[in-house]
This record gives C-alpha cells, sequence and structure tokens, in this order.
C-alpha cells in the first residue's frame, strides 16, 4: 500500500508546528507556575492538600481507563472549586450522609448549563471527608461536540451508558445521575424546583449492583440563566436536545450565569431491593419514591432561603 | 506431520510473523496470491486465490487440522466488488472446506473496528455489543459479514472449535491505517477531540493467535494490548509534531486528498480519532490466558520498526 503524501500545506504546518513549541512550552510553562502560585493563593492550602488525598484509579501512564488525567482534573477542580466557594457561595447540608465505597447521587437538575454537576462534584472534593472524585454520565450528544468531549473525558466524566455505569460502581466510584436529562436542565423559568418525568435507569441499575442512592436537591440553578422559553423546531434543526431564549444573553456579561447563591441538600441514603428486570410499573413505584424524597426536599430548599443572591 | 496449519493471507506482515513463530512447532502450508519473500524452506506456500476452486487441493493434499485465517481484504482502494468478492465469497469457500474436510479448529482474525467508533459507544466494548462499524462507514461492512459469517459457524458446525478474535489497532511493521497513521510525518488531529485509544503489538497478536490455536478454546475474544491512552499522549510518546484540524475541514480536505488519490485514508476513519471504540478484554485474559507482553511505550515505537 502506498504510504501517506502529506499534502506540502500541511508539511508546511508541520513545520511551523515543530518550530513553535519551544516557544510555546516556555509561555505555557510561566503560566502554568503562575497558575499554580494563584490557585494556591486563592483556595489556600486546604485545595492542594485535598488534591493530593483524593483517591484516583491511575495506570501506569498516569490516566485512569476513562481518560482522567490529573494535570486536567487539578485545574478542572480549581475552577469548579473557585465557582463553588466565591462566585456560587455554595451552602452544603448534610455531606455526611454520602456513604463510602459505590453510591448513586441523584440530583435534580437545572440551569441550562450542568454547573449543578460541577458543584455537586465541587462539594464532594472541597467539603467530603475524605474527597472524592463524582463520575457524572454525561449526554451522548456532548461527546459529539469538540472540546466539550475532550474536556468531559479528562476530568472523569463518563457517557450514559449502563455498561459504564456498572464498571465505575465495580470500582466503587460516586456515580451522579440526573435521571430528567436534559428534560431537567432546559426547563423554562416558570417550571423552575418542579422536577419532570424521572428516568428508570438509575433504579434498576441501583438493585441490580446494590448500590445505596443518595438523593440531592440543588437549589439556585434554576435562576442563573433565566429561560422564557425553548424552540422545539430550532432544536431539532441544530440537532440539540433543546434551544432555550435567554434574553440575558443580549445584556453585555449576561453571558455569564447569574451569580445567585447555590445550596445544596445531601439526604439520607435509601436502599432498593427487588428484581432489577420487574415491570416498568414496579420500577416506576422505586423512583417515585425518590423522586418524592427530592421534590420535598426541594419544596424545603425554596422556602427555607430568605434571598436568591445570598 | 499430521497437526498441519493453514493460514490464509500468510505473505501479510502479521501471516509472515505468525508463521515463523508456528513453523518450529508444527507443519505451516500457507495461501497467498502475493510472493513469500525469503520464506523458512519447511513452510510450505500455494499461490492461490482462496476463491479458486485450488484452495480445495490444499485442503486435499495436506492434512489440514487447523485454519487460521488472516487473508481479510482492508485495501480501501480496492473496488468494492472486488472487495466484497474476495472477503466475502472467498471466506464462504473456505468455511465450506473447513466443514467437507472436518478441520477442528478455526481462528478468524476480525478486528476491534467491527463495533465501530461512536460517540454513545460505552468506555470497553463487550463481545456481545453489536457491530456498528458499517454504520458511517460502509466500506467496512464486509470485514463485518466475514466476523457474522464466523459466528454463524458456531451452530452450523459445533464440532469445529471456531474462535474469533477481534484485536484492537495493530501497530508494528504491519501496513494498516493505524501504523500508517502514526507514521506520518505530521499527525493531524480533529480540533477539540482526543479519544482514549487502545492499541496492540503485532507479536502480541501471534501470540494470542497461539493461544487461539489450543485445543478446546472456542468463542468470539476481543483482544488488547497495554492500557488504553489519550491518542496526544501516543502522538507525544512518538515524538512527532501533530496539526489540529477542525473537523469539518478537516473532513473537506481529506475528501480531497482522497479524490486526488493523495491519502490511503477514507474520510470514515477520521471519527477513530473523534471517538472511542476500546474494547473490554476480560474474556481473551480468563480463558486465554492472553496478556499482552510488548509495553506501550515498545508497542507505540515500533510503528517505526524496520519501515524505512
Amino acid at each position: 500500500m502506498a504510504s501517506f503524501e502529506p499534502s506540502r500545506a500541511l508539511a508546511r504546518l508541520g513545520t511551523f508546528a515543530r518550530a513553535a513549541p519551544p516557544l510555546l512550552r516556555g509561555l505555557f510553562g510561566a503560566a502554568e507556575e503562575n497558575v499554580d502560585e494563584w490557585i494556591g493563593r486563592i483556595l489556600g492550602d486546604e485545595f492542594i492538600e485535598r488534591l493530593a488525598r483524593v483517591p484516583l484509579a491511575l495506570g501506569p501512564s498516569g490516566v485512569d481507563p476513562f481518560g482522567l488525567d490529573p494535570q486536567w482534573a487539578k485545574y478542572a477542580l480549581a475552577t469548579v472549586a473557585l465557582l463553588h466557594r466565591r462566585y456560587f457561595r455554595t451552602d452544603v447540608h448534610g455531606i455526611e450522609n454520602v456513604p463510602a465505597g459505590r453510591v448513586l447521587l441523584i440530583a435534580n437538575h437545572s440551569g441550562q448549563v450542568p454547573m449543578d454537576g460541577a458543584l455537586i462534584g465541587a462539594s464532594m472534593f472541597m467539603d467530603a471527608e475524605p474527597p472524592r472524585i463524582v463520575r457524572a454520565m454525561v449526554e451522548k450528544w456532548a461527546v459529539t461536540l469538540p472540546f466539550v468531549s475532550l474536556l468531559f473525558s479528562r476530568v472523569g466524566q463518563v457517557v450514559g451508558v449502563p455498561e459504564n455505569a456498572h464498571r465505575l460502581l465495580d470500582q466503587g466510584e460516586a456515580l451522579l445521575v440526573f435521571p430528567e436529562g436534559s428534560r431537567g436542565i432546559s426547563k423554562t423559568i416558570d417550571k423552575r424546583y418542579q422536577l419532570t418525568e424521572f428516568g428508570l435507569g438509575f433504579m434498576r441499575l441501583a438493585i441490580e449492583t446494590d448500590t445505596p442512592i443518595v438523593p440531592i436537591a440543588v437549589i439556585g440553578g434554576e435562576e442563573q440563566y433565566i429561560s422564557v422559553a425553548n424552540v422545539d423546531a430550532l432544536a431539532k434543526l441544530l440537532r440539540m436536545p433543546a434551544f432555550p431564549i435567554m434574553p440575558q444573553l443580549m445584556v453585555p456579561g449576561g453571558q455569564l450565569p447569574l451569580p445567585t447563591k447555590y445550596r445544596i441538600y445531601f439526604g439520607e441514603p435509601m436502599t432498593f431491593r427487588g428484581d432489577p428486570d420487574d415491570d416498568d410499573a414496579v420500577i416506576e413505584e422505586k423512583v417515585w419514591l425518590v423522586k418524592q424524597t427530592i421534590q420535598s426536599m426541594v419544596n424545603r430548599g425554596v422556602k427555607a432561603r430568605k434571598h436568591i443572591f445570598w | 506431520m499430521s497437526d498441519g496449519v493453514l493460514i490464509t493471507g500468510i505473505c501479510g506482515r502479521l501471516g509472515k510473523h505468525l508463521a515463523r513463530v508456528l513453523h518450529r512447532e508444527r507443519r505451516v502450508v500457507g495461501v497467498d496470491r502475493r510472493a513469500f519473500v525469503d520464506k523458512p524452506k519447511d513452510i510450505e506456500h500455494q499461490k492461490v486465490d482462496i476463491r479458486r476452486k485450488k484452495l480445495k487441493d490444499v485442503f486435499r493434499g495436506g492434512d489440514i487440522k487447523a485454519v487460521v485465517h488472516l487473508g481479510v481484504m482492508h485495501d480501501p482502494r480496492a473496488s468494492a466488488a472486488e472487495h466484497h468478492s474476495w472477503n466475502v465469497a472467498g471466506f464462504t469457500k473456505l468455511l465450506e472446506y473447513v466443514a467437507q474436510f472436518r478441520v477442528p479448529k478455526l481462528v478468524v482474525l476480525s478486528s476491534a473496528n467491527v463495533y465501530g467508533p461512536q460517540a454513545g459507544n460505552p468506555q470497553f466494548l463487550a463481545e456481545e455489543s453489536p457491530l456498528l462499524g458499517g454504520q458511517n462507514f460502509s466500506d467496512i461492512r464486509d470485514l463485518i459479514e466475514v466476523d457474522m459469517l464466523a459466528q454463524s459457524f458456531f451452530w452450523k458446525l459445533p464440532e469445529t472449535e471456531t474462535v474469533i478474535l477481534r484485536p484492537v489497532h495493530i501497530l508494528g511493521s504491519v501496513h494498516n491505517a493505524a501504523s500508517n497513521f502514526l507514521r506520518l510525518g505530521t499527525i493531524p488531529t480533529v480540533m477539540g477531540y482526543d479519544p482514549m485509544v487502545q492499541v496492540i503489538h503485532e507479536t502480541d497478536v501471534v501470540s494470542a493467535i497461539r493461544l487461539a490455536l489450543k485445543p478446546g478454546v472456542r468463542g468470539i475474544f476481543n483482544v488488547s494490548g497495554p492500557e488504553p491512552l489519550p491518542l496526544s499522549r501516543i502522538i507525544k510518546m512518538l515524538g512527532r509534531s501533530s496539526v489540529p484540524v477542525p473537523y469539518s475541514l478537516g473532513k473537506a480536505l481529506l475528501r480531497r486528498l482522497w479524490q486526488f488519490r493523495l491519502t490511503t485514508f477514507p474520510v470514515p476513519e477520521l471519527d477513530h480519532i473523534r471517538f472511542v471504540c476500546m474494547v473490554d478484554d476480560q474474556r481473551a485474559r480468563r480463558v486465554l490466558g492472553f496478556h499482552p507482553k510488548k509495553s506501550i511505550a515498545e508497542t507505540v515505537l515500533s510503528v517505526d520498526d524496520g519501515v524505512w
């Protein structure tokens, strides 16, 4: 077979690419040191100390089989920790309810972008004892997006298919699932804090693998991006799960989420027994229990807060 | 000696490796249209097209106790008709003779590519996963058909121990897409994607085939080398520079290059550097007792061995 003959343009690009690294590496090196110093200053020694303690199942080459790379994870964790502590000033309640070993974290989903997932991850890292890395199950659609798929993979997020969930639970990991999926995250503002339909997959998974479920209520996410409507036709055209209309995007600076105050409540673990392959009707009853628990935690949380922003 | 093994496609790089290992322990007969350069004396090579009747003489003459089918055509430049008739009609013939002469062992080298790289793939595909490789890449449908034909042989002829091996990207002196890709002077990647990749050294594939030839072994096995790595790490290991190209631009460029015959990579192969297509090799480790010997560094660096 003939070997590849790169076009001249590619070869020229290659020469450039070969010439560029020393310069870029110098720049990146300097930036990296500065960033590391800055992380230490802003987040304190606690962050560095927790990073050293967090258990990771890395292979000999320093990446885990799902693509988690500690170098990436460090910066990602620093970013979400910053959002967690400074931007959203999250209040975390009942994190001691999360048992050691394999666990399914089931939460309500909101806020157009999965900030709730990042903040739950941040609280499991910054507030739980010992610190843990949370694995979230991401939508298949996200994996087709450039950069997003790369980022998700390097920080240990996995595609939401049962095989992956089984494998992670077997490794004793904490798995975050939003059973509402994209239905939940793309809610319009008038539907805020009303849980949408739950998928059944997580319950079958929990029963099959005998994993405790920790219900989580996240308050504050619904107000970070205010969506007034979803345009289904556009969503279909662009092959996106939803196409929300958010007026705040028109305002300069409105592209950032509003700095609402997040409150995250971890409930007591629930365990379920039975046949994982039972009829939908039987599974639905169990799912309903979890959903009601979360809904009432959400209701209580919303009632308890005095203000959206503090 | 009455324990002859027939190897189809013996003149490929992998075929030669396998023949050199097996001829020390048993009689080796090879069929291939190509010439066998510096062939060890005790290996019989028949220059036969597997679609021809002459193939039957090989079975008639020799006491064939096992067949290893490596003679699958992967050349993306060959016409679809030629590809199909070689891979499917040829393999059907071979199966016919295996059945007629009651050959007790059949090993088919398929590939993990039959699962296909897809956004929704689980990180590790089990042997039972659907073979969706042809979904976006119609040219490899006949490779899937070969795999399926071999699967149907499990119940058609249960007395023959059929083994299907599905190795991940084979690296080494072989001339396959993965090795050729890593041999490029400047490696293009798709901007914003860096999938986890599994690779295996060619000699490890040879030892997997040897294990599959053991009596009593049957079934489908995913075969993987050392631990998976992100593609970017593999490129870094090789010390090559890489150029990230946005997907839509890369796709258009590659299509042009392909049209003008400037590349051997068909457009759908871009998915291999976008999405994961990794396998769960637990079964091979447990049942075959297969463990890759080569480290990840040795495996990756082997693409430059004795090629230039």
